[in-house]
């Protein structure tokens, strides 16, 4: 099984190599990088090109890791054992499979996504060092050990809102997600609106690269807010010429609130415009 | 089989383990890879770095092992280039640029100060050629050369201190505290206490089993999710002698806003006068009376001051002592009226502890806080949380 970018996913060679290893070498990948450059994408494109399931889990700051081995559920069987069902006598009946169970469990090889795992509690990877490393765990209610009958290829994003513990990361293949320069994001645009007109996109790409260099931005626009902003801009058919800004220096990009998310970053832009505006 | 290439690693500081190293060998040995030197670097980076802030350092190590270049003792250039480029913007002016251009521009001046760095062999005074201090050559500190770049001096000159990049105890300094996100983390939870209270919404076991025996019938008892309840107050310094620990307060700062409920933060310069602000772009336009954030916060709250006290002795016991404003109160008057309220308040410093004894104003603001003044290593935070715990 390779990996080799898809018709809808512009990978760059560093980041097939991280796959392919990951996926040859039976290793979680673990993928950070700037918000919006498709690190979640990527575990779906790879599940899709490999013509594999895909097993999702997204975290959360509740999430416990048991969550995603199984859960024991007292509840129903104390409701059953009231109400005399026959069923109560298995404690299996109870058992709720978490998504690595199924992703162990699964006949064929699956790709496992761990969404966000920074979002969790701080000891939350620690928990998971056994069950990654080995795949494999226990089940205590009853007593059996889970092993995965094919290894799944595990990917596992972060936004490094925590740091990730040593252990954790030791077991991991580690890809950081570069903001991609001109030449990848064309082909990125490409793949999503390839009926763009050229000289349109060399314009919006020069404008969004000049805003993502005003200093002071708290959050930089990235690549899915640049999808966006061409979809707008695409709708809305704005002409060519309303983008071309280098001569004269004080045209706010149209609609660019599609491009800065942040109340402060678009009030600091409109300021800085109004400058330049002034200093003409 | 490159078993040089990973000591190489090691000796860059690279936080690399063998067992990483087996994985490289194996994802080698199963042809994971051409023979191409780039896919090697992609492999081996992305088996065995994996933090982006360490890619640098492997870059280095990298290219140094493959092109055979020895290290430079002392100088192994810790000077990221970007930074370089934009602290000389930053200090040149129009003129001075103009001059730069006059001597090939940008591209050539960093093309030879890369030249010079690998050929200086140690550290330099005065000439007119190497890197160094007091020098008319266009590298280092304290020129006279209009085009010179100014390495690691520091731009705040009321420091004693000079940063120099030869002087390099500023660096050893990051790494004797190894105080990363995490262990903060792991010192600051000692503060947790677990108040529950809130909707309920976890099975409370224990609870139900007694009820439903006593009654009878089935009778579910929730409880609510537990949940941290401690109420913090965070002072921190900004600006000035704390520019070179605005980095790791930070670090402390980020990580104390997720671990508790409760966290309100101002900011306040050297020492806790009058007012405090919220946002250090508008200190001067939203300020904050300090009268009404002890009256808007309970004494139930934590108080966590963060800085290295490093001022003026006047700026605390003379009133009009402050170097931003004349302040009608001493700035010692603030700190006991804020301390009589907040029991449970400590100070931390992220100077290293042996040289609080030689600033005076250290020793001040320790007297002030009764002793309650921790350094940000893992001991230090642990004492401080301990005592704000008890």
């Amino acid at each position: 099984m390779r990996f080799s970018g898809s018709s809808e996913y512009v990978a760059t060679q560093d980041l097939m190599l991280a796959v392919n290893a990951s996926i040859t070498l039976q290793r979680p990948l673990l993928v950070k990088g700037e918000p919006g450059t498709g690190k979640t994408m990527l575990a779906v494109q790879v599940a899709k090109s490999l013509g594999v399931p895909l097993l999702e889990w997204h975290i959360k700051s509740t999430t416990k890791a048991q969550q995603g081995l199984y859960e024991y559920d007292a509840v129903s069987r104390l409701r059953d054992s009231q109400l005399g069902d026959p069923r109560v006598h298995e404690i299996r009946n109870y058992i709720v499979q978490g998504t690595l169970w199924q992703a162990f469990a699964a006949e064929s090889p699956v790709v496992l996504l761990i969404d966000e795992v920074d979002k969790a509690d701080i000891e939350f990877p620690n928990d998971l060092l056994r069950e990654l490393d080995r795949m494999e765990f226990y089940v205590y209610e009853t007593k059996e050990l889970v092993k995965a009958r094919q290894r799944p290829i595990v990917f596992i994003t972060s936004n490094n809102e925590k740091e990730l513990p040593d252990a954790f990361l030791r077991r991991c293949f580690f890809h950081y997600i570069r903001f991609p320069d001109k030449e990848t994001m064309e082909k990125i645009v490409n793949v999503h609106y390839p009926t763009l007109k050229k000289t349109l996109l060399r314009e919006a790409l020069e404008a969004f690269f000049e805003v993502r260099e005003v200093p002071g931005l708290k959050k930089k626009p990235s690549t899915s807010e640049l999808l966006d902003w061409l979809k707008l801009l695409l709708a809305e058919d704005i002409p060519v010429e309303a983008l071309r800004s280098k001569d004269k220096k004080t045209i706010v990009p149209p609609l660019h609130g599609a491009l800065l998310k942040n109340e402060q970053d678009v009030h600091l832009f409109e300021r800085l415009i109004f400058m330049s505006r002034q200093q003409r | 089989m490159l078993i040089d290439f990973f000591l190489k690693l090691k000796s860059h500081r690279l936080p690399v383990s063998i067992k990483e190293y087996l994985v490289l060998l194996e994802g080698m040995s199963k042809g994971v890879i051409s023979t191409s030197i780039d896919d090697f670097y992609y492999l081996s980076r992305t088996t065995l770095v994996k933090d982006e802030q360490n890619f640098d350092k492997f870059d280095r190590a990298f290219s140094e092992f493959w092109n055979g270049v020895e290290t430079i003792p002392g100088i192994e250039a810790q000077i990221p280039l970007e930074w370089l480029l934009k602290q000389a913007e930053l200090t040149l002016s129009a003129e001075e640029k103009k001059l730069i251009e006059s001597l090939g521009g940008w591209d050539k001046l960093m093309e030879t100060l890369k030249k010079r760095l690998e050929e200086q062999k140690g550290r330099h005074q005065g000439g007119s050629k190497w890197i160094g201090t007091a020098g008319t050559s266009p590298f280092g500190a304290y020129g006279f050369n209009p085009e010179g770049i100014r390495i690691g001096q520091s731009a705040s000159r009321n420091r004693s201190a000079v940063k120099v990049w030869d002087q390099r105890e500023y660096q050893n300094l990051d790494d004797s505290v190894e105080l990363g996100t995490r262990n903060i983390k792991v010192a600051l939870r000692r503060l947790r206490k677990f108040a529950r209270d809130g909707s309920p919404e976890e099975l409370d076991l224990d609870n139900t089993i007694q009820h439903t025996a006593k009654k009878a019938y089935l009778d579910i008892h929730m409880r609510p999710e537990r949940h941290n309840a401690v109420k913090v107050l965070m002072l921190l310094d900004i600006g000035g002698s704390m520019d070179d620990h605005v980095k790791l307060a930070q670090e402390l700062f980020s990580a104390a806003k997720t671990e508790f409920k409760h966290l309100e933060f101002y900011y306040f310069h050297n020492c806790l006068y009058d007012f405090v602000w919220k946002d250090n772009r508008r200190r001067h336009s939203e300020r904050t009376r300090t009268f009404d954030l002890m009256h808007k916060y309970g004494h139930d709250y934590k108080l966590i001051f963060v800085g290295d006290a490093t001022m003026s002795p006047y700026e605390i016991l003379q009133p009009g002592g402050s170097v931003e404003y004349f302040n009608e109160e001493a700035g010692a008057m603030w700190m006991k009226r804020i301390t009589d309220i907040y029991s449970k308040a400590v100070w931390l410093n992220p100077e290293p502890e042996e040289i609080w004894g030689y600033r005076q104003s250290v020793q001040i603001m320790k007297e002030i806080m009764n002793g309650r003044m921790f350094p940000t290593t893992v001991d230090g935070l642990e004492r401080a949380m301990r005592l704000l715990a008890k």
